[in-house]
């Protein structure tokens, strides 16, 4: 089981309130991302959960067992970090036993269960090697095994894949997702890569500045922000916020459409602007469009590929019901 | 090209000439001790007789028969041992602290501590000589200990502080999720991580100790005198006794050159800490 609410928490550091009261439940065996640029609280946030960071206010319930003045180890969760955090003392055997040598567990039940996360992360080769003399991924692998065999009530991951290049992140991702459809186990994820949260999630929380900007499903999220931060936040390439006139038209402060969502055309269309860079990437080009006089730069995201020269005029077109609408507040207008 | 060629040159015989002038300056006046302890007082103030004389004993004899060298270096041992790991106890929890889970007063901590040291030892002579007669511990194993604990505790402190900054507080944080306690933490992660630094802490802190002066010859007589103060009692009242006095120093600082030998390289390390990083 890992049920996780959070009542009222909050997080003041001297002056600075860094989590203003917030309120979330997490259900068992969800996987929940934390998404938000630097310096939003999405890493305190789980540090609070995982009891490294104490409350300034509200309280933590894990399983309905209020857990606010619990420290980490008697809370059932294990975390992954960043920068791995492995003993760089002790073998990769040792350092998975380590939790389990803490619980007391004996060496028999240690030994199946080292061997068995071993086998699953692809490291029984390495049990014998320390950790510097491990590879990026490797080093995360015996990690995440050493998490694993734990069994805990949920894991906690920040940001997890940071450090790795990007080939291995896009393997690390997958593997992550695999071990959470097979131990069904409640996971906290922390990133401030949109791609890893909408890719991963069941769930994802935005955050800004302490404060819930949205939870939602990656889906949900990316059809119906509920606000300006949100759509500019989730979809890559960003969405282009236009405001004044244009907006007035669609009756809104300002307006949203989506890279994906315009058309162009070389002759005719709503919006006239000039190409700058056009990125290819074989499947996908994105086209920068610049004088548009509605905003500094529009993106476009075309399928396949198209004849667009630097310089060259080109047309956009919206495609009118994907346009989102927000109030002088920021918010939807449904 | 040519300039180059002429600096790789001068570099190649000039440094190591320098070098080696610089090193046997320094190493000059040890070798003229230990020589000087082979010789009779009265060749030892003899110009002539600077490398060309009759060893002998004697000094070394009169040392241990008529000064007891033993009592002073055994007692020497029992204090510099004593106050290094009296130092690591405080210390290591102290750096600890102060490494892992600072206060907004840590910094101003550190340098206060560091301040003690500017502090001139003979502002504070007298204080603690009263401080020491009145409680009976004067000439007290206790109060030497006690003494050379507290002078060497800024410095242990700062250089345990600085290895133990080096360590990532992940790790700790780790540690913590995996069910250590803050004695675990030290235990298993800290002195493992940071031996290294540790135990050239502890070198740097017991050579202090054992060549520690000022203190042990102000606040000892017999009971709990040490080398220094038997290099001390040997400074000639009734005259020049060079030989003698050569052969009391050899025999005091001995120990501590052997040891400094052997461990060189964690000298080295520990009076260079935090200067590349």
């Amino acid at each position: 089981m890992g049920r996780i609410a959070l009542n009222k928490v909050k997080k003041v550091f001297g002056d600075v309130e860094v989590i203003p009261p917030l309120d979330l439940t997490i259900d068992d065996g969800e996987f929940v991302v934390f998404v938000g640029p630097s310096g939003c609280g999405k890493s305190t946030l789980l540090r609070m959960i995982a009891g490294l960071e104490d409350l300034t206010a509200g309280a933590i319930e894990i399983d309905d067992e209020d857990v606010t003045e619990v420290p980490p180890s008697k809370r059932g969760l294990a975390m992954v970090f960043q920068s791995y955090a492995l003993y760089p003392h002790m073998t990769v055997r040792k350092n998975i036993a380590f939790p389990m040598r803490m619980a007391g567990i004996d060496e028999a039940t240690q030994n199946a269960k080292i061997d068995a996360a071993a086998k699953s992360l692809n490291l029984t080769d390495y049990l014998d090697r320390k950790p510097g003399q491990l590879s990026g991924g490797q080093r995360q692998r015996v990690a995440i095994g050493r998490a694993i065999v734990r069994e805990p009530a949920a894991f906690l991951f920040d940001e997890p894949l940071s450090n790795l290049d990007a080939a291995l992140r896009v393997g690390m991702r997958l593997e992550i997702m695999e071990l959470h459809k097979k131990l069904e186990t409640t996971m906290i994820y922390v990133t401030h890569d949109q791609v890893e949260a909408m890719t991963m999630a069941d769930k994802i929380v935005v955050l800004q500045a302490g404060v819930i900007e949205q939870v939602g499903s990656p889906l949900e999220l990316y059809h119906t922000p509920r606000n300006k931060f949100v759509a500019g936040f989730i979809g890559s390439p960003k969405m282009n916020l236009i405001e004044g006139a244009e907006a007035e038209k669609h009756g809104a402060a300002s307006i949203g459409i989506r890279p994906e969502h315009l058309t162009v055309s070389k002759s005719e269309g709503t919006w006239k602007g000039r190409v700058g860079v056009a990125e290819h990437l074989g499947s996908d080009t994105f086209i920068h469009v610049h004088d548009t006089g509605l905003m500094d730069m529009m993106t476009v995201r075309i399928n396949g590929d198209i004849d667009a020269r630097h310089g060259d005029t080109i047309y956009l077109s919206p495609q009118v019901d994907q346009i989102h609408r927000f109030d002088a507040q920021d918010l939807r207008i449904a | 090209m040519a300039i180059v060629a002429e600096t790789t040159k001068f570099s190649k015989f000039a440094w190591p000439i320098l070098a080696w002038g610089v090193a046997l300056i320094f190493f000059f006046p040890i070798f003229w001790m230990v020589l000087t302890s082979f010789k009779t007082d009265a060749d030892a103030v003899k110009p002539e007789f600077l490398l060309w004389f009759t060893p002998t004993l004697e000094n070394y004899a009169n040392m241990t028969d008529n000064y007891d060298y033993w009592r002073f270096a055994t007692n020497s041992i029992i204090t510099s041992v004593s106050a290094t790991l009296l130092t690591l106890i405080v210390g290591v929890p102290c750096a600890y602290a102060m490494a892992f889970d600072p206060s907004r007063g840590t910094k101003d901590i550190l340098m206060w501590m560091l301040s003690t040291k500017m502090l001139p030892a003979a502002a504070v002579l007298y204080p603690m000589i009263f401080l020491a007669k009145g409680l009976g511990i004067y000439d007290t194993h206790f109060l030497v200990i006690m003494v050379l604990c507290l002078i060497n505790l800024p410095i242990v402190i700062w250089m345990l502080f600085t290895y133990f900054k080096d360590i990532p507080k992940d790790i700790i944080e780790a540690g913590k999720m995996d069910g250590l306690n803050t004695w675990g933490e030290v235990r298993e992660i800290l002195i493992p991580l940071a031996w290294g630094g540790i135990a050239s802490t502890a070198l740097l802190a017991f050579i202090f100790c054992w060549n520690e002066a000022y203190w042990t010859v102000r606040l000892t007589t017999i009971d709990a005198a040490t080398l220094s103060k038997l290099i001390e009692g040997n400074r000639a009242p009734e005259g020049l006794f060079f030989g003698r006095l050569s052969a009391v120093s050899t025999a005091a600082v001995g120990p501590i050159v052997i040891l400094g030998w052997f461990c060189q390289k964690q000298l080295v390390q520990g009076l260079t800490f935090g200067a590349v990083k």
